[in-house]
């Protein structure tokens, strides 16, 4: 995979992944033409589409867009499949998901994407071990989080 | 200080949060600019504190920020200080900003590799994950090869967590750097069997990424993927398995076979459509080699799938994508579902509707090529939007001239197809209708008379074309139009006309271009036209068109564009000269006829390339000596001319007589026959029917050309398929009866046969006599067509045997030092479990955590020792808050197979350079390491030194003495070492302003000293990088190739560089508080660079 796009119907983007390392400009570019191509297609049409050298697989959940750009010997159903996966992920972790919970919460949204996929290869298939692997890593963190005392936060401690 | 960050505190109690961010986002929807500006600004002062949990808050809402558009590249190097944060929460941060934001443009990504690699050998199994997924987005040639090692260790970490990242990341690494693939592979081999199943997930995927690029290397690995396949229920596993083996069959058929059975079952069992899909690929793509009797069951059970999802829209597309897979090896069975398909083409779709075009391509025939296109054309007509009539435009030439114009049987009707085209408005593709006019008028012969007629009503028609010259590509067939009229003015009849249309003011107002073609074949036209009338003796006829060509010509003359009035004024001057002459009743037809004599050929277009370097000629070789770039100022221009003369004389190619050319050719031409892989460059079918009995009696279609048709002077294509038709019943009625003559003898023997055949295409002759000329090719060319592969894909790099043992040369580089000193360890063979390292205490653990965070850089070195049992490897650290003292991390790793316990470091110190000991310890006291190794761990001790002064490089002899345990019981054991401080380890790479450099350099207590180096071939950006890297210096400001540099000691002398390239050599200039220190430095900087 290529990268990976979230956005919302009014074609504000809310998540965006790269796999393959791309300058800040052309992927303000990419975002911008596929954006306008996604977005002008109706419900009844079929989710993929043949775009400059690539194939764009997505899928609308609500008023959010997945967006996912592979390339042409790419499996598009397992594409489709992947981003449903996606979708239970992050309903399984904010509980019955929306797009302000994306929008708050991006940079969550962003770990487990990166639990579930690296790279742009399926990294783990099985639902439970990436949202336990998301759990213990906040965990962690909260643990890094809760000790503070004021006056450590303060500086002083 | 303290005060300081109490206010810095403070502050942030006022900073925005994330969530503020957003939600002020939404809450200023007007003015959404303007506050995203005053937030950077805000973020801007946050980035200034100290305090990293305020700079990792700034530096996620700058995430955020960066997703919606903003620029935030300037804060790369804060990203990486919170890349650095000890804390998890802030690590994570810090790492998904760099993720997004970081590529290999990013001039700090250099600096990140020591982090990354400390994070990779964390014991904390997060931060590693973290530093993994963040790599796999931004990892750039040079991170992959000094970070590959590491990784590879990773690949067996206990913890599956991180095998299975580090997995994936290798397919990364392996791209990025592909000489890691060799050595790498065995370990990733291993990991299919891995017992947890996330990993081996991971590893099918990388394998079969790699196999899907390059499968021949792969071949080898086919009964364990087997194995896996029919063991495996992960659908997303067994999905890429089943592509694999999809790449694998066609280099051993053999596969084919076995894989049906499993397949069937497959397709039979499964219940999602995503596996269901890929089987069917797969096995379209393994077709050819299954045998028949499964052949028809496979494809009835492929078409039904197919028919199925037809008839959901969603999965429409899938269905005709598999049908042009299929298309290629089984044409007859898609060619019955033509009508669906071309129903597809009516779909709002439109990625369907491409798919069906695509498929149209493959489904054509001679028979059906007019129908389809007729079809096509009636889209056109309908078609919305210019991108989908321009996509029917290409499609509609594709389909007609593929594999040389194989499927047309009426080249007329193509003309008249071509330049029904040009009616179309708004197209971009005026070129490519330009392109094929002149393609087929130069390479039909027989159709040239009656494509000049179209190209002459074309140019008469001009005014509709190019009605609109501005936006309007179309005009680009008027430059065909004119060429074509002109260089075959023999088949013109109404010569005059066509001239006159040529000669219209309203050409000055086409495009440069197309006007110097009409300058240039009016002149082919005139002399034709000359030749015409001085036969037939009408001399006054002739002047007067002599006379049109002065009257008209200067308006060319005045044109802006170059060429055409270059053209025209020497045009303008033949012609007048050839008026004087027709005064004087002198003939002239014939010399200026002469002019244009000879015909062109069309040259195939790799020709060039083609053209076999002659023997002894070395093409890469100077011819001269190039000028050096230092004197090229001095040299005079006179010796440049004066090489080139010499150059001239003695490359010259010996030229070759007639003869020996055709000799030459003959001998070409016997090879080609003899050899069965050669492919002969034009296989046109047309030429074997040239002497089919019957075509001449075939009436070539004449259409009354004065009379308009729909639009004045548009032909028609209909007509040609009415026509068409009629001749191939004419055709078949006369074949008919002549077989049955046939089967009256032949007592329908045959018959079954021979009904078979009337329906076959072959027999549907051309209208035509039609000469496709070949392209020509150069002498001796060489029927290799390599030339077709793109020498810039990156997978062609990971076309790499595996299978070869692996050269020493090959090993993946561990980051050596210059001084590694071994000493021989005796063999310790026999293997031990044993517990794991134990931890530090949590105690040290914090201790160790805050001094990282108060070091604001960290300074490395690396070392190794290694003697196939035993690796050390160690990096020397700049303690900034100690000015004398440094941290020696190392790494040791047990290489051997037996456990390794009661280590203890001593280290024989020098007068400068002491370990720091426990309080109370002699001198000659060695450090216990606070960990047991057993076979294959590596982890980490760090040790403190003390200096007292740091302008001098140091070497420390050392000793690590252990006890190996094995089943034979313990032995005590050796290993002595060197630690090499060199200068650079006491650097601390330390950003510093332009100003504040300028100052530094301005106030004058800086002693100097310069190296230059030679011969020195890397790229300057390169350069610098390995010396930021090496040396712990940061890039101040970089002009060019010219750059200065800044770095500080933990002493806190000021070292600054102007490092300078010019062609191959590098000067440093130095200026250092401390001229020891710096000349030091130096001396260790030529040494490094003396390795490029």
């Amino acid at each position: 995979m290529r990268f990976m796009l979230l956005f919302s119907r009014q074609g504000k983007l809310r998540l965006q992944k790269w796999y393959l390392a791309t300058s800040e400009k052309e992927k303000k570019k990419m975002v911008r033409e596929l954006m306008q191509v996604v977005l002008a297609r109706k419900p009844k049409m079929c989710s993929f589409l043949e775009w400059r050298d690539l194939k764009v697989v997505y899928k609308r959940y609500a008023s959010l867009y997945f967006c996912c750009a592979i390339e042409g010997q790419d499996n598009e159903l397992i594409t489709l499949e992947l981003i449903h996966r996606y979708v239970e992920l992050l309903d399984k972790y904010f509980g019955s998901v929306c797009e302000l919970d994306i929008i708050f919460n991006f940079e969550k949204a962003y770990f487990i994407l990166d639990e579930f996929l690296m790279g742009g290869e399926i990294q783990d298939t099985s639902k439970k071990s990436v949202l336990k692997a998301i759990e213990q890593a906040d965990l962690l963190q909260e643990e890094d989080e809760s000790p503070r005392s004021v006056l450590e936060e303060m500086g002083l401690a | 200080m303290a005060l300081k960050m109490v206010k810095g505190s403070i502050d942030r109690m006022f900073d925005k949060n994330l969530q503020d961010l957003v939600r002020g986002i939404r809450n200023h929807k007007e003015d959404e600019a303007k506050y995203i500006s005053q937030c950077i600004d805000e973020i801007k002062q946050e980035l200034k504190q100290d305090n990293i949990a305020v700079k990792a808050n700034a530096v996620c809402k700058l995430t955020y920020l960066q997703m919606l558009g903003y620029d935030i590249s300037w804060a790369a190097f804060n990203i990486i200080e919170v890349m650095s944060a000890s804390k998890f929460t802030f690590k994570r941060i810090g790492y998904l900003a760099a993720s997004q934001c970081f590529h290999e443009g990013t001039d700090v990504i250099m600096l990140t590799t020591n982090q990354i690699r400390k994070d990779l050998s964390s014991p904390n199994q997060y931060d590693t994950g973290v530093a993994l997924t963040g790599l796999s987005c931004f990892v750039t040639p040079d991170l992959a090869r000094d970070l590959a090692n590491d990784i590879m260790t990773l690949m067996s970490h206990t913890k599956p967590y991180i095998r299975k990242k580090a997995v994936l990341i290798m397919y990364k690494v392996f791209l990025k750097y592909p000489e890691s693939l060799r050595p790498a592979f065995p370990r990733l081999k291993e990991k299919l069997e891995d017992p947890d199943p996330g990993v081996q997930s991971a590893a099918v995927n990388v394998i079969c990424e790699l196999a899907r690029r390059n499968p021949k290397n792969y071949l080898s690995l086919a009964p364990l993927f087997f194995k896996l396949m029919t063991s495996s229920t992960n659908n997303w596993v067994l999905i890429k398995i089943i592509k694999l083996f999809g790449a694998l069959t066609p280099l051993e058929p053999r596969l084919g076979k076995k894989l049906i059975e499993p397949l069937t079952n497959l397709i039979h069992s499964t219940s999602a459509m995503s596996l269901l899909y890929e089987c069917v690929n797969t096995v379209i793509s393994a077709h050819l080699k299954i045998p028949c009797a499964c052949k028809k069951q496979y494809s009835v059970s492929i078409c039904g799938k197919i028919l199925f999802c037809l008839f959901s829209p969603t999965v429409k597309y899938l269905g005709l994508l598999a049908m042009s897979k299929i298309l290629k090896t089984h044409p007859k069975s898609v060619q019955s579902h033509k009508d669906l398909i071309l129903q597809c083409l009516d779909d709002k779709d439109e990625s369907i509707r491409l798919r069906a075009l695509d498929l149209l391509y493959g489904m054509v025939s001679k028979k059906n090529l007019m129908e389809i296109v007729k079809k096509l054309m009636i889209h056109v007509d309908k078609a919305e939007g210019t991108t989908y009539r321009d996509e029917l435009l290409t499609k509609i030439i594709d389909i007609c001239s593929q594999s040389n114009y194989q499927y047309i049987t009426n080249f007329e009707w193509y003309i008249s197809i071509l330049v029904e085209l040009t009616r179309l408005e708004g197209t971009r593709h005026g070129h490519l209708i330009a392109a094929q006019m002149l393609d087929v008028a130069i390479r039909v012969k027989a159709i040239r008379k009656f494509a000049v007629s179209q190209m002459a009503m074309l140019l008469d028609n001009a005014h509709l074309i190019a009605s609109n010259t501005q936006r309007n590509g179309i005009c680009e067939v008027l430059y065909a139009a004119a060429w074509i009229c002109g260089e075959f003015s023999e088949h013109l009849e109404e010569s005059n006309q066509t001239l006159e249309a040529m000669l219209r003011p309203k050409v000055t107002t086409l495009p440069g271009h197309i006007q110097a073609v009409y300058v240039q074949n009016m002149v082919k036209l005139y002399a034709s036209i000359l030749q015409q009338k001085e036969q037939a003796g009408e001399k006054e006829a002739a002047q007067e068109i002599t006379q049109l060509m002065i009257d008209r010509l200067p308006q060319f003359v005045q044109s802006a564009d170059l060429e055409v009035q270059e053209r025209a004024s020497c045009i303008l001057q033949l012609i007048k000269y050839i008026q004087k002459l027709q005064i004087k009743e002198v003939p002239v037809a014939e010399e200026v006829i002469a002019l244009f004599a000879g015909e062109l050929n069309p040259v195939a277009p790799k020709a060039q390339k083609k053209v076999p370097v002659p023997e002894g000629l070395d093409l890469d070789v100077w011819i001269n000596e190039p000028p050096s770039d230092s004197e090229s100022e001095d040299e005079k221009p006179k010796t440049i001319f004066h090489d080139e003369e010499q150059r001239h004389s003695r490359h010259r190619q010996p030229e070759i007589d007639e003869e020996e050319l055709a000799r030459r050719r003959e001998v070409r031409k016997q090879e080609q026959a003899n050899n069965p892989f050669y492919i002969k460059s034009s296989p046109s079918p047309q030429k074997q029917y040239q002497d089919t009995p019957g075509v001449e009696h075939i009436p070539v279609v004449q259409i009354d050309l004065s009379v308009p048709l729909k639009v004045p002077g548009m032909p028609m294509s209909d007509q040609y398929v009415k026509l068409e038709e009629e001749r191939r019943h004419k055709q078949k009625l006369e074949k008919d009866k002549k077989k049955k003559k046939q089967k009256k003898e032949k007592r329908g023997k045959h018959r079954r046969h021979n009904s078979l055949h009337t329906e076959s295409e072959e027999d549907i002759a051309p209208a035509q006599h039609v000469d496709i000329i070949t392209e020509e090719m150069p002498e001796n060319a060489l029927p290799s067509d390599e030339d077709d592969k793109d020498p810039n894909d990156p997978y062609k790099a990971l076309d790499i045997d595996l299978d070869k043992p692996l050269a020493d040369s090959e090993k993946l580089p561990v980051q050596r030092h210059r001084n590694a000193e071994n000493l021989k360890l005796p063999d310790t063979e026999t293997p031990l479990v044993g517990k794991k390292s134990k931890k530090p205490k949590k105690k040290e653990k914090k201790h160790k955590e805050r001094e990282r965070e108060k070091e604001k850089k960290k300074e490395i070195e690396k070392k190794v020792t290694e003697e196939g049992k035993k690796v050390i490897t160690y990096d020397i650290q700049g303690n900034l808050q100690n000015d004398s003292q440094v941290t020696v991390s190392v790494i040791f790793e047990n290489k051997s197979t037996s456990f390794l316990k009661s280590m203890e470091l001593n280290v024989l110190d020098s007068l400068n350079a002491k370990m720091l000991r426990p309080e109370g310890s002699s001198v000659h006291d060695g450090i216990p390491v606070p960990f047991q190794l057993p076979p294959g761990i590596s982890n980490e001790a760090q040790f403190v030194f003390t200096l007292q002064s740091i302008v001098m490089a140091q070497k420390l002899k050392g000793t690590l003495s252990f006890i190996v345990k094995n089943d034979d019981g313990s032995t005590h054991e050796k290993l002595d070492f060197k630690l090499h401080f060199s200068c650079a380890s006491y650097l601390i790479t330390t950003p510093c302003y332009s100003d504040a450099f300028a100052k530094l350099l301005e106030s004058g207590d800086l002693h100097m000293s310069s190296i230059k180096l030679d011969g020195i071939s890397i790229s300057f950006q390169h350069l610098l990088a390995k010396i930021c890297f090496y040396h712990h210096f940061s890039v101040v400001e970089r002009v060019d190739s010219c750059a200065s540099m800044y770095s500080r000691s933990i002493q806190g002398h000021h070292v600054c560089l102007l490092v300078k390239k010019v062609s191959n050599s590098v000067s440093v200039d130095g200026k250092c508080n401390d001229s020891t220190l710096l000349s030091n430095l130096l001396d260790e900087m030529k040494e490094t660079l003396s390795k490029c």
